[in-house]
C-alpha cells in the first residue's frame, strides 16, 4: 500500500495547520459562516442535524491495521465509540466537536490519513474496486492510478471551487465493481491491440436528483496523458458548468445539454493546448507509485489440499459453509480467498462499526491478511488475502466479534445512507427501514433462495444510498412533513448498469416490510429456473409488481 | 486609500474599477480598470494612456487573448469567492497567452484562497473588506510543497528536482 514520502507527509501536516487556523478564525468571528462553510467542507466537516459530521478519506478504500487502530482510538476519544463506512469507501464520525476536529486531523496525519476533499465542490476521494489487485479478472491494478490521481487532485489550485462536487472512479477489471458508469468521470483501464495500457474515459454519469449513465468520450487514452486529459475535462467543466442553479450544476447536466459528442470536442480542443505539457506522466513516476502496490509475500500453496479440507469443514458446520458461500470470493492466487466482513447484522445501522470491532478487525488483518483492510462501497470491510487454510479460524473469530453474518450479496446486505437519524438533508429516516427489512427477512434459507439481490436505501434524492442502481431502490420522500418511501425496481450497478424505474405512489414506513415481501413474492412466482431477481424484473416489467403491491389500495 | 496585497507586500491600491455600466466617458486622469467588454468595443477611439481591464467570471479570456500584454494590469472578478472560474482565467492568461503584467484578483476573494490564486498566476489580491491583511500574508505560504504544475512552475512534483 502507498506510503507517504516526506513531501506527502508535509502537505498533510501543513493542511492540519491551515485548518487549525481557519477553525480558530471562525470561532473568533473573523471568518463568516458563509466563508467557513466551503473551507470546512473541503476538510470533510459538515454541520449536521445533531452535531458536526467528519468524513475521513479512505483513498480508494485502502486501510491497514495501524490506521484502523488509530481510528478506533479516535472514535473512542472524540466520538461515541463508533463510526460509519460510507458508500464511497470513506469513514464518517457522527459526533465530533468542532473545536476538536483540528486535533483529530493531526492524529489522522500521524497514520497518513486525512479528510481532504471528502466534501465540497471539488474533486472528491477517488474510488475503486474493493478487490483491486486480487481479482481474478483484472486487466491492471487500478490502485497505482488512483494514487496518481489522488496526488494530482489534492489541492489542485484551479479546481477547488468547481460548480459542484466531482467524483472519479477507476476500474481495472472487465466486470465493473467501481460503478464507473455513475461517476462524473469513470475510468476503465483497457489494453489496446499493442498491449499498451490506457483508459476508456466516461463522463457525466451520476445519481442524485437527475440520475444519468455516463457516456464514453474517449475509447483509448494512453496512460501518459491521464492527467492532462482529466485536467482538460475538469477545466471545461469549471468554466462552463452551471453555477446559478445547484441542481443543474453537476457535469452530467452540461454533458447532456451539449451532448457527449460536443462535450468531447470541447475537451479535445482544450486538451490540444496542454497535451504533452510537463503534467504528462512519466514511466519513472508510474514505476515509483506501482512499487508500493507490489504483491504481498504470498506462499505457494496447494489449492487442492486447501479446498479438500475446506469442504470437510463446510460439511461439518452448516453455518461455516453458508459464510464460505456468501462472504468469500475467489482470489487469483491458489490457496487464497477474499473475505468480506459483513457490517450488516440485523439491528446495527448498515456500515456502522465500533471501536473494539475496529481493533478486532485490525488484529484479524495482522494475523490473516498482511495487515491490510479495504472498505467497500457496499459498506462492508474486506480482508483480501486470506489463506484458505485460515478461513475456518478466521470465521470463528469474526463471528464472536459480530461481523460474520453470512449475508453478503443478499437482500439484507443492503446499502443504506445515514438518513434522517443523522443527515440534515434527509427527507426521511433510512436506518429504521433497513432494520425492519432485515428483521422481516432474517431466515437464511429464504435469503439464499432469493439469491443475489441488491436493496439500496437513500433518505433523500441526493442518493447517497445509490437507490437508482439497486435491484430494489428505496427513496425517502417528504409529503407535507411526513416521511414516506418511494420504491424503484430494476436498477443495477456494474458494467451493464441500469437505472431503476419508479413503481408508483409511496408508502408509510410500517408498510415497507409487507411491500417488499409482495415484491419478492412476485419474483418467486415468476422466476424461471435460477433466474436472478433483476433478470426476472427486467423480463416481466413493472406491471406484475404494481398489480400485487397496489392491489388493495384500489378497491 | 484602500490597501491591496501586491506580491507579498501591502500597498496603496491606486487603481479604480470602472463598473460595467457607467455614464459618460471614462475619466482621463485616473488609473482605471475598464470592463473588458467596454475596451473591446471602444479600443479604436479610446484616448487613455496606460490602462488596465477587468474581466468578469462569465467572460472569456480568449476575447483578450494575445492582446493581454498591452495592459500593465488585468483584474479578474470573483463575484463570489465560491465562483472558481477565475482560477482558470488566471492560468490561461499566464500560461496560454504569456501575460506578464500584474494579474489581480478582485471582488469577493478571501484569505484562504491566496495560495491557490498565487499558483494560478495572480500576483495582486484585493481581499474582502475587513480582512487583516498583515495576517493574511501568511496564507500566501500555507503550503511549502505542491503536487501539480502551475503558473509558477509548469513541472509537477514528480518532475521537479527533489
Ligand atoms: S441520501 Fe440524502 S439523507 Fe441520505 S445521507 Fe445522502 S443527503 Fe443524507
Amino acid at each position: 500500500m502507498y506510503q507517504y514520502t516526506e513531501n506527502d507527509q508535509k502537505i498533510i501536516e501543513e493542511r492540519v495547520a491551515q485548518f487549525r487556523g481557519q477553525t480558530s478564525r471562525y470561532l473568533a468571528g473573523e471568518l463568516t459562516d458563509e466563508e467557513f462553510l466551503p473551507l470546512r467542507l473541503q476538510n470533510g466537516l459538515y454541520i449536521q442535524r445533531l452535531a458536526p459530521m467528519l468524513r475521513i478519506a479512505v483513498p480508494y478504500g485502502l486501510l491497514n491495521s495501524t490506521r484502523l487502530r488509530k481510528l478506533a482510538d479516535i472514535v473512542r476519544t472524540y466520538d461515541k465509540g463508533y463510526c460509519h463506512i460510507t458508500t464511497r469507501q470513506n469513514i464518517q464520525l457522527n459526533w465530533p466537536q468542532l473545536e476538536e476536529v483540528p486535533e483529530i486531523l493531526a492524529q489522522l496525519a500521524e497514520v497518513q490519513m486525512h479528510a481532504v476533499q471528502t466534501s465540497g465542490n471539488c474533486i472528491r476521494n477517488i474510488t475503486s474496486d474493493q478487490f483491486a489487485g486480487v481479482a481474478a479478472d483484472e486487466i491492471e491494478d487500478p490502485r497505482p492510478w488512483c494514487e496518481i490521481l489522488r496526488q494530482w487532485s489534492t489541492f489542485h489550485p484551479e479546481f477547488a471551487f468547481l460548480p459542484r462536487k466531482f467524483k472519479i472512479a477507476v476500474s481495472g477489471t472487465e466486470g465493473d465493481r467501481a460503478a464507473i458508469l455513475v461517476h462524473d468521470i469513470g475510468l476503465q483501464i483497457v489494453r489496446n491491440a499493442a498491449g499498451e495500457i490506457g483508459f476508456q474515459v466516461l463522463v457525466g454519469g451520476g445519481l442524485g436528483r437527475t440520475p444519468v449513465i455516463g457516456s464514453v468520450i474517449r475509447e483509448f487514452l494512453p496512460w501518459q496523458h491521464l492527467l492532462t486529459y482529466l485536467e482538460a475535462i475538469v477545466r471545461v467543466y469549471n468554466r462552463y458548468g452551471n453555477r446559478a442553479n445547484k441542481y443543474k450544476a453537476r457535469i452530467k447536466i452540461l454533458v447532456r445539454a451539449w451532448t457527449p459528442e460536443v462535450f468531447a470536442e470541447k475537451v479535445e480542443a482544450e486538451w490540444a493546448h496542454i497535451k504533452d505539457s510537463p503534467e504528462t506522466l512519466t514511466e519513472e513516476e508510474v514505476k515509483r507509485v506501482k512499487a508500493y502496490f507490489t504483491e504481498p509475500a504470498y506462499e505457494s500453496l496447494d489449492d487442492a489440499t486447501a479446498e479438500a479440507s475446506l469442504s470437510n469443514q463446510a460439511q461439518e458446520h452448516k453455518a461455516f459453509s453458508r459464510w464460505l458461500e456468501r462472504n468469500t470470493h475467489p482470489h487469483r492466487i491458489p490457496g487464497y480467498q477474499i473475505v468480506t466482513l459483513s457490517l450488516k447484522p440485523t439491528g446495527v445501522a448498515p456500515g456502522d462499526v465500533t471501536d473494539s470491532q475496529l481493533e478486532a478487525i485490525a488484529d484479524l488483518a495482522d494475523q490473516y491478511s498482511f495487515s491490510e483492510i479495504r472498505a467497500t462501497h457496499n459498506q462492508n470491510l474486506v480482508l483480501a488475502d486470506v489463506k484458505k487454510s485460515d478461513l475456518f479460524a478466521l470465521w470463528q473469530k469474526a463471528k464472536v466479534a459480530g461481523f460474520a453474518t453470512p449475508n453478503i450479496g443478499t437482500l439484507t446486505d443492503l446499502i443504506c445512507c445515514p438518513g434522517g437519524d443523522f443527515c440534515s438533508l434527509a427527507n426521511a429516516k433510512s436506518i429504521p427501514v433497513a432494520e425492519a427489512i432485515q428483521r422481516r427477512f432474517d431466515d437464511l434459507d429464504y435469503l439464499y433462495d432469493l439469491g443475489d439481490l441488491t436493496l439500496n436505501i437513500s433518505g433523500c434524492m441526493n442518493a447517497c444510498g445509490h437507490h437508482h442502481v439497486g435491484n430494489i431502490g428505496v427513496l425517502g420522500v417528504d409529503k407535507k412533513g411526513e416521511e414516506f418511501y418511494q420504491i424503484q425496481l430494476g436498477g443495477r450497478a456494474g458494467t451493464d448498469a441500469e437505472l431503476a424505474n419508479v413503481l408508483g405512489p409511496s408508502f408509510g414506513r410500517e408498510e415497507m416490510p409487507d411491500v417488499i415481501e409482495k415484491i419478492l413474492n412476485v419474483y418467486l412466482q415468476n422466476r424461471r429456473g435460477d433466474e436472478l431477481f433483476i433478470d426476472t424484473c427486467r423480463r416481466i416489467g413493472l406491471d406484475p409488481f404494481k398489480e400485487s403491491v397496489y392491489a388493495k389500495n384500489h378497491h | 486609500m484602500p490597501k491591496i496585497i501586491i506580491k507579498d507586500k501591502i500597498v496603496d491600491d491606486k487603481w479604480e474599477v470602472l463598473p460595467k455600466v457607467f455614464l459618460g466617458e471614462p475619466p482621463v486622469n485616473k488609473l482605471l480598470l475598464l470592463p473588458m467588454k467596454y475596451w473591446l468595443e471602444h479600443s479604436e477611439t479610446l484616448r487613455l494612456p496606460v490602462l488596465g481591464i477587468w474581466i468578469d467570471s462569465d467572460e472569456e479570456v480568449e476575447d483578450i487573448g494575445e492582446k493581454a500584454n498591452m495592459f500593465p494590469v488585468i483584474a479578474i472578478n470573483f463575484p463570489s469567492f465560491t465562483d472558481g472560474r477565475g482560477f482558470t482565467a488566471g492560468r490561461l492568461l499566464r500560461e496560454r497567452y504569456g501575460y506578464n503584467g500584474q494579474l489581480r484578483a478582485i471582488g469577493h476573494v478571501i484569505r484562504d484562497q491566496l495560495f491557490y490564486l498565487k499558483r494560478c498566476g495572480f500576483d495582486a489580491f484585493q481581499l474582502r473588506e475587513g480582512t487583516d491583511l498583515e495576517e493574511a500574508l501568511k496564507s500566501l505560504n500555507d503550503f511549502s510543497v505542491t503536487y501539480q504544475g502551475d503558473a509558477d512552475d509548469p513541472n509537477p512534483l514528480f518532475r521537479r528536482d527533489q
